[in-house]
């Protein structure tokens, strides 16, 4: 890439720079508003499954919860991802 | 590479902007989104009028459905989380149940392919319209400022801590709560069209390459075309019963009388 910087054809444009540190910024924030959110669920299905292990009679109601409490960490990596589609595409 | 000359990602608009079929231009666009949602509520008035018209003791046929759909709502919705008087509900929330199960379905039916909640419309209506119908609730309950009471100030806080509490509970009850219950729905049915969208394109791409040996490799992406495909049917279902269950959440926890 520095051989290309070398060349004489080669013009520097100010948008573009800021287009790839937009690119640059768009990937940054999702992988890190991606970390969160993969940990909770982790967590919140692991005590589901202990929950369900130790009283498989509620296994229903506990799959049930699961459900929630995944759709309400989820949501916070998808603003995330709503907010890279947002920064790449516009 | 001229390898992957064709593997060119359309850009997001062609994948979520359709031309407008009727009254293009105006606010009152039709356009595929807008059909979908027509057909949706076609689909689900037709399905309960049908199941009611000859009604009877024993449930057959369509009316076998209907049942299920009321049952399921009320035994695994309303009853979880508004009890019993929360029962009044049902109507609201098997249409909104119905509605937003048959949108999502849409991104898996051959041919149409798209989601109405890849757009924001429908979910910031949606989540306006239960925004409204919580507060409304509480409002009733409580009176104006009985009911702000209630859901800023939790019970068991000592007063100093009252200064930072009540502007994020606030926040957090009546600003947040429409938000993400907007964005969930419409960023899970984002995230599965570009998904599907994006392993379609891959597939495609290197199944029609110039070079022979990258066409074999195209079965990879589209057998993972069809896992996503049924995992897009699972998150349609889940994104309808979580929306409902959290509009019957927020209805139950505007109504209670736990402070």
């Amino acid at each position: 890439m520095l051989s290309l910087l070398a060349d004489s054809n080669v013009t520097i444009n100010a948008q573009e720079i800021l287009k790839g540190l937009g690119a640059v910024g768009a990937g940054i924030g999702y992988g890190a508003a991606a970390v969160g959110p993969g940990i909770g669920i982790g967590i919140v299905v692991g005590n589901a499954i202990t929950a369900m292990a130790r009283q498989p009679e509620a296994a229903g109601m506990v799959r049930t919860t699961m459900f929630l409490g995944i759709a309400f960490t989820e949501a916070l990596a998808l603003i995330g991802f709503v907010v890279f589609i947002l920064l790449k595409f516009t | 590479m001229h390898l992957f000359a064709s593997l060119v990602f359309p850009p997001i608009g062609h994948l979520t902007q359709w031309k407008g079929i009727l009254f293009k231009g105006t606010p009152i666009e039709v356009n595929k989104t807008v059909l979908i949602m027509w057909v949706s509520v076609a689909l689900v008035f037709w399905l309960f009028y049908t199941a009611s018209r000859r009604a009877s003791l024993v449930p057959t046929g369509v009316q076998n459905l209907a049942e299920a759909a009321i049952d399921f709502v009320q035994n695994g919705i309303i009853l979880q989380t508004m009890g019993e008087e929360g029962l009044s509900f049902t109507p609201f929330l098997v249409a909104v149940f119905g509605f937003i199960l048959v949108c999502n379905i849409f991104e898996i039916i051959p041919f149409v392919q798209f989601p109405a909640n890849a757009r924001m419309a429908f979910p910031m209506f949606g989540a306006l319209m239960v925004w409204v119908i919580y507060n409304t609730m509480g409002i009733k309950e409580h009176g104006f400022v009985g009911y702000l009471k209630s859901q800023t100030v939790p019970s068991g806080v000592p007063k100093a801590l009252l200064l930072i509490v009540i502007p994020i509970e606030f926040l957090s009850n009546f600003i947040l709560r429409p938000f993400s219950l907007a964005v969930r729905l419409f960023a899970n049915e984002l995230a599965g069209h570009l998904l599907l969208v994006t392993f379609a394109v891959l597939s495609t791409t290197l199944l029609t390459a110039h070079a022979v040996f990258l066409k074999p490799i195209s079965v990879l992406p589209a057998a993972m075309l069809v896992a996503l495909t049924g995992f897009e049917l699972l998150v349609a279902v889940l994104q309808a019963f979580i929306f409902t269950i959290l509009t019957g959440v927020y209805i139950a926890a505007a109504t209670s009388h736990e402070h």
